[in-house]
C-alpha cells in the first residue's frame, strides 16, 4: 500500500491540533471568570464566591496543566511535518510564536503561583491582581496564536524573497484582515465554553443539592452570561462570515454549497454535496436566504465553487457539514439561554431538574462547536496553507515518508490517548469533589511540595483514598 | 538593513545559552529518572523525586525557549535538524511528556504507584539518549541541498549516535547522583556517593571515544584541533581537571562540590564541542550566518528575549532559594 505522507501529515496535525485546542479555548474562559468570582468576592465580602473560586481555580490548575503538554507537541509539528512552510515562514511565525510562549512563561512565572497558592499568603487585593493578570494573559497568548493563524487566512505585510517571507509591516502582518474578527469569535467562544460548563457543573451539583447557595449563583451568573454571549456570537460569527466572503469566497461557497456564482441563492438545510461530479444531492433548502445573510439582499450574488478549478475547491463535504453542526450548536445555545431566562421569570430555573440535566449535556457542545469551527475555517482554506500562495503539498517536508509520519501518527494517538485519559480522570475526580473538598483544608504532604498547577487539586488518583 | 551590531552573533549567544542551562539543569533531574529503576527502596524514590519536583518544569523552559527561539532566530537549524531527526524528536516528546505526567500523579496515586514509577523512568531514560543522539547527529552532520534535508528518516542513527546517546545517558544520571549527594543524607546519599564513580567512568569513556571520533570525521575540526596547538586545549583540560575533581570530592563525601565539578565537566565538554564545530550550525555546508532570520524579525523578537530571560532566570534563582537545603522526607505516607 502506497502511504501518502500528505495525507497523514494533516491527519496527524488535525489531531494535535483538536486535542491541543479543547483546553485553551476552556482556561481562557475560565480565567476571566475566576477574576469575575474573586472581583465579587472583593466586592461584596459574601463568602460564596470564594467558594466557587477556589473550586473552579482547582479545574483550571488541571487544565491549564493539559493544555500546556498538548501545545508543546503543537510546536515541533511545524518543523517535523511541516519544514518548507516552516522555513519559508519563520521571519515572521518564528517571533509571533516566540512571544506567545513568552508571554505564557512570564504569566506562568509572575502570576499563576500567586493565584494558585498565595490565596493566605498576599494581600486579597494582590491575589485580585494576579487573578485579572492571568486573565489577560491569556488573552495575549490567544492574540499571537491567533495572528499567527490569521495571516495564513489572509496573508498581508509581507513579502516573498528567495523562498523566504520578510516583513514589511508588523502591524499590516499582525493585524492582517481576518485578525479582529477571528480574535472576537474565539473569545466569546472561550466565554461561551466557561459560562455553559460553568452552568453545567453546577446543575449537576444543583440536582445532587450539593452547596446549593453558591451553586446557584454560579448558575445565575452562568446563565445571564449565556443570554447576552450566545446571541453576540452568533452576530460577531455572522461578520465574520462577510469577511470570509470578502477574502475567501470559495471557502464560504463551499460553507454554503453552493456550486454556481449567481443571485438568490438558497440556504441549504440538507444536502450531500458530492464534488467529484461538482453538485449536492438531496438538497433541503429555503429559497433565496443564503444571498440574504451573506449579502443582506434577497437577490444578492454568493460565488460558487466552480469559479476555481476543481483541484483549488476545499474539501466541500466536510466543511458543509461541520458549518452546520457550529451553527446548530449555536442556535441550541441560544435557545437554552432563552429557556433559562424563561424559567428565571418564573423563578424556577434552579430546581427544574429536565432542565438541569439538559444543562449538563450542554457542557460538552461549546467544545464540538469549537472544533467544528476550526475544522471549517482550516478545512476550508484547503489546499492553501498559506492562502493563494503555498498549498500543503508545497509546505510539506520534502524528506518526508508515509512510513515515518503513520509511526508518529500512530504514536501520538497512543500517548494522547494514555496521557489524556488520566488527566480527564482526575478532572472528573476534581468535579466530584466539588467545592466541599476544594474548601476543606487538606492535609499537607508532610514534604515540602511543590507550587506548580496540578498541586493546586487536592484530590486523591484512585477511588477510595483520603 | 545595515545594523550596528551582529544580531546573529547576539542570538548565537542566546540560544547557545540556552541550550547550556537546559542541559545542566534538566540534566539532574532527568538523571533522577534514568536512575529510578536502580533505586534500593521507595523511600529512596520519594527522596529523588521530591529533590527535583519544585524545580523540573522551570527547567524545561529552557527547552522550549530554546526551541521557539530557533524558529525566530535561525530557521534553517529548525527545518533541517527537525525533519532529519523526525522519529527521535517524537520519541524526546513523548518521553518529556511521559515523566511530565508521571511527576503529576505520582503523588496522588497509591495503588497505580508502580505504573507512574516506570513513566518515570522510562520517559526520562528515552528523552535523555534522544538528546545525545542529537548531539551525535549535529557532529555527524547532515545530508542538505539548497537549504534542504534530503537524508532519510533513520540517517541519524548510527553507531555513534547510539553511542552519543547512551553518553548522555551516563552523564545525565551523573549529573542526577551528585545532585542527589547533595540534597539528600543517610542511606539515600550513601547510595549515590557509591554510583557517582562508576558513572563517572562511563562518561569519560564516551568523552574519549567522542573525541577521537570527532576530527577523524571532520577535516575542519581536525585541522583545528591539531594544526597548531591553541588555546582551545584547554577546554578538554580543564574538563578532565573536573572529572579528577568529582572523583577526589567523592572520596573526600564532600557534598556539593561533586555536583558543581560535575557541571564544570560539561560547560567545558560542551563549549569544546562548540569550538570544534563553530561557525557551522548545521554542518557541514551550513554557518550561522547562512542560517539566520532576516535582521528586522531577529530584532523584533530579541526585544521580547531581553525583557523575558532576567524574569525567567530570577524566578528561577528564587524557586532554588526556596527550596534549598536537604530533602526531608519524614512521615511521607
Amino acid at each position: 500500500m502506497d502511504l501518502d505522507p500528505l495525507i497523514l501529515s494533516r491527519i496527524q496535525f488535525a489531531f494535535v491540533v483538536c486535542f491541543h485546542a479543547i483546553f485553551p479555548v476552556f482556561t481562557i474562559g475560565l480565567a476571566s471568570t475566576i477574576a469575575g468570582f474573586e472581583t465579587l468576592s472583593f466586592k461584596t465580602n459574601n463568602p460564596v464566591w470564594q467558594k466557587l473560586s477556589k473550586f473552579w481555580i482547582q479545574v483550571f490548575a488541571v487544565v491549564f496543566g493539559m493544555g500546556v503538554v498538548s501545545g508543546i507537541v503543537m510546536s515541533f509539528q511545524f518543523g517535523t511535518n511541516w519544514s518548507n512552510f516552516s522555513y519559508a515562514t519563520a521571519n515572521f511565525l518564528g517571533p509571533v510564536l516566540s512571544y506567545e510562549v513568552i508571554t505564557a512563561f512570564f504569566l506562568e512565572a509572575a502570576f499563576l503561583g500567586v493565584l494558585l497558592f498565595g490565596r493566605d499568603k498576599v494581600p486579597q487585593g494582590v491575589h485580585l491582581f494576579a487573578a485579572i493578570m492571568v486573565a489577560t494573559g491569556t488573552f495575549i497568548s490567544s492574540f499571537w496564536i491567533l495572528a499567527a493563524n490569521s495571516l495564513l487566512q489572509t496573508p498581508d505585510g509581507l513579502v516573498l524573497i528567495k523562498g523566504m517571507y520578510h516583513v514589511v509591516s508588523w502591524t499590516d502582518a499582525l493585524f492582517n484582515p481576518s485578525f479582529a474578527y477571528r480574535f472576537a469569535h474565539m473569545a466569546l467562544a472561550s466565554f461561551l465554553t466557561a459560562s455553559l460548563v460553568v452552568a453545567g457543573v453546577s446543575a449537576w451539583f444543583l440536582i445532587q443539592q450539593r452547596e446549593v447557595e453558591a451553586n446557584r449563583k454560579a448558575l445565575s451568573v452562568a446563565l445571564w452570561f449565556l443570554l447576552v454571549l450566545a446571541p453576540t456570537q452568533a452576530v460577531v460569527g455572522d461578520f465574520h462570515g462577510l469577511n470570509t466572503l470578502e477574502h475567501q469566497p470559495t471557502k464560504v461557497a463551499a460553507m454554503e454549497g453552493n456550486w454556481e456564482t449567481s443571485k438568490g441563492v438558497p440556504l441549504l438545510l440538507f444536502a450531500i454535496p458530492d464534488k467529484k461530479n461538482q453538485t449536492n444531492h438531496f438538497e433541503v433548502k429555503i429559497p433565496k436566504m443564503a444571498s440574504f445573510v451573506l449579502t443582506h439582499d434577497w437577490n444578492g450574488e454568493v460565488p460558487g465553487l466552480k469559479d476555481v478549478p476543481i483541484e483549488e475547491q476545499p474539501p466541500v463535504f466536510v466543511v458543509f457539514w461541520a458549518f452546520r453542526v457550529m451553527v446548530a450548536l449555536g442556535l441550541l445555545m441560544i435557545g437554552f439561554a432563552i429557556w433559562g431566562l424563561f424559567l428565571r421569570i418564573g423563578g424556577k430555573y434552579y430546581q427544574s431538574t429536565f432542565f438541569l440535566n439538559g444543562l449538563r449535556l450542554m457542557s460538552l457542545t461549546p467544545f464540538l462547536a469549537v472544533l467544528a469551527g476550526w475544522i471549517v475555517t482550516e478545512t476550508g482554506r484547503a489546499p492553501w496553507l498559506i492562502y493563494k500562495q503555498m498549498t500543503h503539498a508545497q509546505g510539506l517536508t520534502p524528506s518526508l515518508t508515509g512510513g515515518m509520519a503513520l509511526f508518529t501518527l500512530i504514536g501520538y494517538i497512543i500517548v494522547y490517548a494514555l496521557v489524556f485519559s488520566a488527566g480527564i480522570y482526575y478532572l472528573l475526580k476534581v468535579f466530584r469533589g466539588g467545592l466541599e473538598k476544594a474548601n476543606k483544608p487538606h492535609e499537607l504532604d508532610s514534604i515540602e511540595r511543590p507550587s506548580r498547577p496540578f498541586s493546586a487539586a487536592h484530590a486523591a488518583l484512585e477511588e477510595g483514598e483520603k | 538593513m545595515e545594523q550596528p551590531f551582529d544580531l546573529t552573533l547576539i542570538w548565537a549567544g542566546i540560544i547557545g545559552f540556552g541550550i547550556m542551562m537546559y542541559v545542566l539543569m534538566d540534566g539532574f533531574d532527568l538523571g533522577q529518572g534514568i536512575l529510578f529503576p536502580f533505586a534500593p527502596d521507595e523511600h529512596t524514590r520519594d527522596v529523588m523525586m521530591n529533590s527535583v519536583a519544585p524545580v523540573w518544569d522551570g527547567n524545561e523552559t529552557w527547552l522550549v525557549l530554546g526551541g521557539a527561539g530557533l524558529l525566530a532566530a535561525f530557521p534553517l537549524v529548525y527545518a533541517v535538524f527537525l525533519p532529519a531527526l523526525y522519529i527521535g524528536v517524537f520519541l524526546l516528546l513523548a518521553g518529556l511528556i511521559f515523566r511530565g505526567v508521571a511527576f503529576e500523579f505520582r503523588f496522588k496515586a497509591k495503588t497505580s504507584k508502580y505504573l507512574w514509577n516506570w513513566a518515570f523512568a522510562g520517559g526520562s531514560i528515552v528523552a535523555a539518549f534522544a538528546q545525545g543522539a542529537v548531539v551525535g547527529a549535529y557532529i555527524q552532520g547532515f545530508k542538505t541541498e539548497n537549504f534542504v534535508y534530503v537524508g532519510g528518516a533513520l540517517d541519524w542513527l548510527t553507531p555513534f549516535t547510539v553511542m552519543t546517546g547512551a553518553g548522555l545517558v551516563a552523564g545525565y544520571a551523573l549529573l542526577g547522583s551528585t545532585w542527589l549527594i547533595m540534597k539528600s543524607e543517610g542511606e539515600v546519599q550513601a547510595w549515590a556517593y557509591k554510583l557517582t564513580p562508576r558513572l563517572l567512568a562511563g562518561v569519560l569513556f564516551v568523552f574519549a571515544v567522542v573525541s577521537i571520533y570527532t576530527p577523524y570525521v571532520d577535516p575542519l575540526v581536525k585541522s583545528r584541533w591539531f594544526d597548531s596547538l591553541s588555546l582551545i586545549w584547554a577546554l578538554p583540560v580543564l574538563a578532565m581537571y573536573c572529572a579528577f575533581i568529582i572523583f577526589r570530592s567523592v572520596q573526600k563525601r564532600d557534598e556539593g562540590l561533586p555536583f558543581v565539578a560535575t557541571m564544570g565537566l560539561f560547560a567545558f565538554s560542551y563549549l569544546g564541542l562548540l569550538a570544534s564545530k563553530w561557525p557551522y550550525i548545521v554542518p557541514p555546508n551550513y554557518t550561522i550566518y547562512d542560517a539566520a532570520s532576516a535582521p528586522e524579525s531577529q530584532l523584533f523578537l530579541l526585544l521580547g528575549f531581553l525583557f523575558v530571560i532576567p524574569i525567567v532566570l530570577a524566578y528561577t534563582a528564587w524557586t532554588y532559594w526556596v527550596f534549598r537545603g536537604k530533602v526531608k522526607s519524614t512521615g511521607y505516607h
